[in-house]
């Protein structure tokens, strides 16, 4: 495996992976999120939350989480950079619009977008949850099992503030726009694709990224229209 | 069926003179274009003009103008080989422009393809990275007959799809990353297909990727914008082929 | 007058050449690494040769005026390449293939050679075989073949439409592997300009780098030309842009004999020309006069309406539609061979009956073939090139009959060469398109890349040999010697003599006005008038080239006019070279017509009694006229016959 992580495949086939793992979160973290709007109690989020930060299991991912996050945005980075170098004059006239997507061509300023969000969404919940606390964690019982009300947080969140609830939305959208392309991208890499599979991968593509995007905007959207 | 002319066009050149100079665009204009020219007939008036002004004309590559030999290399209107499908330089004709029109025309620009003069670059990175790798490692003579090794349709063709490349650069002067990545894989993956070239495959992906790295091209993001510049159409699916086979092949190291 | 020695082996034919093999002397590998070898031209023959060559373990020095190797014209060859395999059951045998490119060749080609070039071809399958190209295969995995023209059997191997490229690859492909160890180094951009001789044989050659501009020495023991063809001497050809008679002419001028100059093929079905800024043909593949049928309008008063372009085809009733090849060819029709079908359609044309602006071109009409058959059958036949006929003329074929036009494609004449490949001049060899070779007056379609590849892969490496063997106590070619201080000398006063013309008119308007006089009086119909005046016209037109080609751009650069400028030099030589010959030979044979030598139906008369020779031209010193040699053609196996297509 000599010279891998440094080729341009062996580093296509990391952002791969970690893509593909990252993927992998998103589905899970978006089911989860979607107990926000399915009990209005709180309960079943505050309870699936709760599941989250106790288990073991995860407990132990979340750490890899992190370095899939990390792993992904470095090598994004390098890769953009080399790629930059590859052509040191740029063209005077170019017009890529016809040969590919505008997602494709820009997912290194989609992929900022979504760690801006990121880092947003880390500070709001994440950061709160487990360091600086929030009165609006105030435990509640779920089921005679007293746990923070994380319920709580974010729905204050999104229903005090329309501007968080569009930035959210608008982060989501974006990750969707970046899974259009990342999503059939990380097949390729590791080269699963053909021309036959590709159709499939494509559509399978837009489906979850719609899936991720409208699922994610869906929240706050229900929080600002309901309450 | 006379054609139409074009009365007149306004041309932005790319004029360079020599490898280690600083180029500059030039605005030209030419008169009386039939849309039955080609790209280069029309390039070929220009020239003809400029040299009856006793200017030195522009330099392009080209030879066999019939599609096929890879050697034209143009950047017209920010697309390669121009806003056709599927044709080179070479094949582009004049009835894909309008009366009046501006037309940018640079080289290809990717820095492992240096301009050496005007609209002409130096491939020699492409000729290198097939060095790398890119036979079937037979001398002349001793070899079995042609129909000792059967070989199914379908793998025919899609060897025959991955070897029609011509070798043009396109792919990587339309790639927004400058990746070679079509380029490579159309030769690996065409060897690939076939059980003569299978004997030495995970050899070859190795070097020839190897290679293509060294040689300062950019790395692949799946735009797919070589396929859809690629005059003959090469799939990226050979792409997916070559990670696989490189994968696979670092897998054994 | 020089008696020209072809060598060809003693015994019955098909045992000349293993008799011939096993006799000629080998170099040991010892000694091949002390040897170096200049193959100038890439293609099929030149890339092949290389590759072989260097494999064996000469040391090679490969030339080409491209950018890289593969982009030699052999690229564009389409329909496929011819092998006696039998494959197909058919009966096909070594002597049918020999038998169908000597009746092909109208009876002007060596025996010897043509049967050699037979028994090899089947090796060139096996060796592209291996090498990966992707010819086409059948369902059960063995190889395709389709039939060509003029033969009985089908015998043509082929990797789509693209077999010349696949084949070009394959060879390229084996030249890097031996570049890659070092045993080639390849001089890509670099154009040769001149032989050097010491003591009478060929010990290098003087070549110009096209980037910086500087003429430089190269010394090998031995060199070969694959230089191609020299069809752009009519301007208009099929040929690349860049294809020239330079290596050739530079050869002649040096001693070797220009063989059969006014052989030159003219293809019948390529796109017309569409004005005056047209610079190149391209080829329709013969195929298509399988199930289109040629015709132009019957009646003056149509032909001429179609020339404004008030009327379109589809507007001539049929009764009105003169399908000439039918009537004249009855028994052939459409399927004549090239020169024929070429010759018919320039004399309609030039009794007024063309059918475009320019009056010349005639219609390749597939609408009775798709009523027959239906739009799917002729797409799934000739889809690509329908497809690439749209492309370049903006006319949907399905709808609209195409114009066709005859183009010249393909040079049977070339340098003199003995069974060897081994030129006048010792040490310099000449194979593919470049030599005189095995096709006679007319060649074969499917033939060409057969005959590239079998000089390259299996004749030159043996028969270089026995040369190379008395050459082992030669040391490496020292380029100070004074031939080569003297020969570099040469070329860029050559150059310079253009250069510093500083005239007033391009290149190319020289170019053209050669090709107009080629095309006039040294095309597809000749006459000893025309052909006086050919000479003349083009002797002061020379003159005239030398007082007034303006070459801008500097002189110790890439400067793309004064490679022009040298290579039309060069034609404007060779084309008096081919009106010589023409005029010489009193007798229409393949692609060469004279007007004096017809029967009474107007068809080609062959003089065999007068004419059974090779024309070997000899060069006398500028401004003088060359010397005639011949080389006799005897045929022991084959019974010489009238072709007829009535």
């Amino acid at each position: 495996m000599s010279g891998f992580m440094t080729s341009s495949i062996g580093k296509k086939v990391v952002m791969s992976i970690s893509g593909l793992f990252l993927i992998c979160f998103l589905l899970v973290h978006l089911t989860l999120n979607l107990f926000l709007i399915f009990d209005d109690s709180g309960d079943l989020f505050n309870m699936g939350a709760h599941f989250m930060a106790t288990n073991p299991a995860i407990k132990i991912m979340e750490p890899v989480l992190a370095l899939g996050f990390i792993v992904h945005m470095i090598w994004a980075a390098v890769l953009t950079l080399q790629n930059m170098k590859a052509r040191p004059i740029s063209y005077k006239v170019s017009r890529q619009s016809g040969n590919c997507s505008w997602a494709s061509r820009n997912m290194f300023i989609l992929g900022g977008t979504v760690l801006i969000f990121l880092v947003l969404h880390i500070f709001n919940f994440y950061w709160k949850i487990k360091v600086s606390g929030s009165p609006l964690l105030a435990e509640v019982s779920v089921g005679g099992v007293e746990m923070e009300n994380t319920y709580n947080l974010v729905s204050t969140l999104f229903k005090s503030s329309i501007v968080y609830s569009l930035l959210y939305m608008v982060g989501a959208i974006f990750l969707g726009l970046h899974l259009t392309h990342g999503f059939w991208s990380a097949f390729q890499s590791i080269g699963f694709s053909n021309d036959l599979w590709r159709k499939r991968l494509t559509v399978v593509a837009y489906f979850f990224a719609i899936v991720i995007g409208a699922g994610f905007s869906i929240i706050p959207l229900y929080f600002m229209i309901k309450f | 069926m006379a054609d139409k002319i074009l009365k007149e066009l306004t041309l932005r050149v790319w004029r360079q003179k020599d490898a280690k100079s600083k180029g500059h665009f030039e605005t030209y204009k030419v008169h009386n274009i039939s849309q039955g020219s080609s790209f280069l007939e029309m390039l070929d008036i220009l020239n003809e003009q400029l040299i009856s002004e006793n200017k030195e004309p522009v330099y392009f590559d080209h030879d066999c103008r019939e599609g096929i030999c890879g050697m034209c290399s143009l950047f017209i209107n920010g697309r390669a080989h121009g806003p056709d499908k599927e044709v080179t330089t070479c094949q582009l004709h004049m009835r894909k422009f309008h009366e009046g029109e501006t037309i940018t025309i640079e080289p290809w620009r990717t820095g492992a393809f240096p301009v050496i003069k005007d609209l002409t670059v130096d491939r020699d990175a492409y000729e290198k990275i097939q060095q790398a790798g890119g036979y079937v490692s037979v001398n002349t003579g001793g070899v079995p007959d042609g129909n000792a090794i059967p070989i199914g349709t379908d793998d025919a063709e899609e060897a025959m799809d991955a070897a029609a490349c011509i070798g043009c650069g396109a792919c990587a002067a339309t790639c927004k990353n400058g990746s070679a990545m079509l380029f490579v894989a159309a030769k690996v993956s065409q060897f690939a297909k076939l059980p003569q070239g299978k004997v030495e495959a995970s050899r070859r992906a190795k070097a020839m990727v190897a290679k293509m790295d060294e040689l300062g091209f950019g790395n692949c993001t799946n735009t797919g914008a070589c396929e859809a510049e690629c005059p003959k159409s090469i799939s990226i699916q050979h792409i997916a082929r070559m990670n696989r086979e490189y994968l696979c092949a670092k897998l054994k190291d | 007058m020089t008696v020209l020695d072809s060598k060809i082996p003693e015994g019955p034919l098909a045992e000349k050449w293993s008799k011939h093999k096993a006799t000629i002397k080998v170099v040991s590998p010892a000694n091949k690494r002390k040897l170096d070898i200049i193959v100038v031209g890439t293609g099929l023959a030149g890339g092949s040769a290389a590759a072989s060559l260097a494999e064996m373990g000469y040391n090679v020095k490969a030339f080409c005026y491209q950018d890289s190797g593969r982009r030699a014209h052999s690229i564009a060859a389409q329909g496929g390449i011819n092998a006696a395999k039998n494959y197909q059951n058919d009966n096909d045998s070594i002597y049918r293939l020999f038998y169908d490119t000597i009746k092909g060749g109208d009876y002007r080609a060596r025996e010897a050679n043509v049967y050699r070039l037979a028994e090899v071809s089947g090796d060139i399958i096996d060796q592209c075989v291996a090498q990966g190209v992707p010819f086409a295969r059948e369902y059960g995995g063995t190889l395709a073949n389709r039939s060509f023209g003029g033969v009985l059997v089908s015998r043509t191997f082929y990797a789509r439409g693209q077999t010349g490229q696949q084949l070009l690859l394959g060879a390229y492909s084996a030249m890097n592997r031996q570049i890659a160890k070092g045993t080639i180094k390849l001089y890509d951009r670099h154009e040769m300009l001149d032989i050097v001789k010491i003591d009478g044989k060929a010990r290098g050659i003087i070549a110009r780098d096209l980037v910086s501009g500087e003429v430089k020495r190269f010394g090998a023991h031995a060199v070969v030309i694959a230089t191609g063809g020299y069809g752009n001497v009519f301007f208009l050809s099929t040929n690349a842009m860049g294809c020239n008679g330079g290596a050739a002419w530079q050869a002649y001028k040096n001693g070797a004999h220009f063989a059969n100059p006014c052989f030159v093929q003219i293809h019948p079905t390529c796109i017309p020309v569409h004005g005056d800024q047209q610079s190149k043909l391209t080829l329709m593949s013969e195929s298509l006069r399988n199930d289109g049928r040629v015709w132009v309008p019957k009646k003056k008063e149509d032909a001429v309406k179609l020339q404004k372009g008030e009327i379109g085809p589809n507007d001539i009733k049929d009764e009105d539609r003169d399908f000439y090849l039918e009537r004249r060819y009855p028994s052939y029709g459409n399927l004549v061979p090239r020169d024929v079908a070429s010759r018919a359609a320039k004399e309609r044309c030039d009794a007024g009956f063309g059918v475009n602006n320019t009056g010349k071109a005639v219609f390749l009409d597939f609408k009775y073939a798709i009523d027959r058959l239906g739009e799917d059958t002729i797409r799934n036949r000739y889809g690509n090139l329908f497809q690439m006929y749209e492309k370049i003329t903006d006319v949907n074929p399905y709808n609209e009959p195409m114009q066709i036009y005859p183009a010249i494609h393909y040079s049977m004449g070339g340098t003199w060469v003995d069974y060897n490949l081994m030129t006048s001049v010792p040490g310099l060899y000449a194979i593919g398109e470049a030599n005189f070779s095995d096709h006679g007056a007319n060649r074969l379609g499917a033939s060409a890349l057969m005959q590239g590849l079998a000089d390259g892969y299996f004749v030159l490496p043996y028969t270089i040999g026995d040369y190379l063997a008395n050459e082992i106590q030669v040391p490496r070619i020292d380029t100070n010697a004074k031939e080569f201080v003297a020969a570099e000398k040469s070329v860029s006063d050559r150059l310079h003599r253009l250069y510093d013309v500083k005239g007033d008119l391009s290149v190319d308007h020289f170019h053209k006005e050669l090709g107009k006089i080629m095309w006039e009086y040294v095309g597809m119909a000749r006459n000893e008038e025309g052909l006086k005046i050919a000479i003349k016209e083009i002797k002061a037109l020379r003159k005239e080239f030398y007082k007034h080609v303006r070459i801008p751009g500097d002189f110790d650069a890439m400067n793309a006019e004064l490679e022009k400028a040298g290579r039309v030099a060069d034609f404007l030589e060779l084309g008096e070279l081919m009106a010589h010959d023409a005029l010489d030979r009193n007798e229409s044979c393949g692609g060469h017509y004279r007007e004096e030598s017809v029967t009474e139906e107007g068809e080609a008369k062959r003089d065999d009694d007068k004419f059974l020779y090779v024309s070997a031209w000899e060069y006398k010193g500028e401004d003088q006229d060359p010397e005639l040699c011949k080389e006799e053609l005897k045929y022991e196996n084959i019974k010489l016959t009238q072709r007829s297509y009535k």
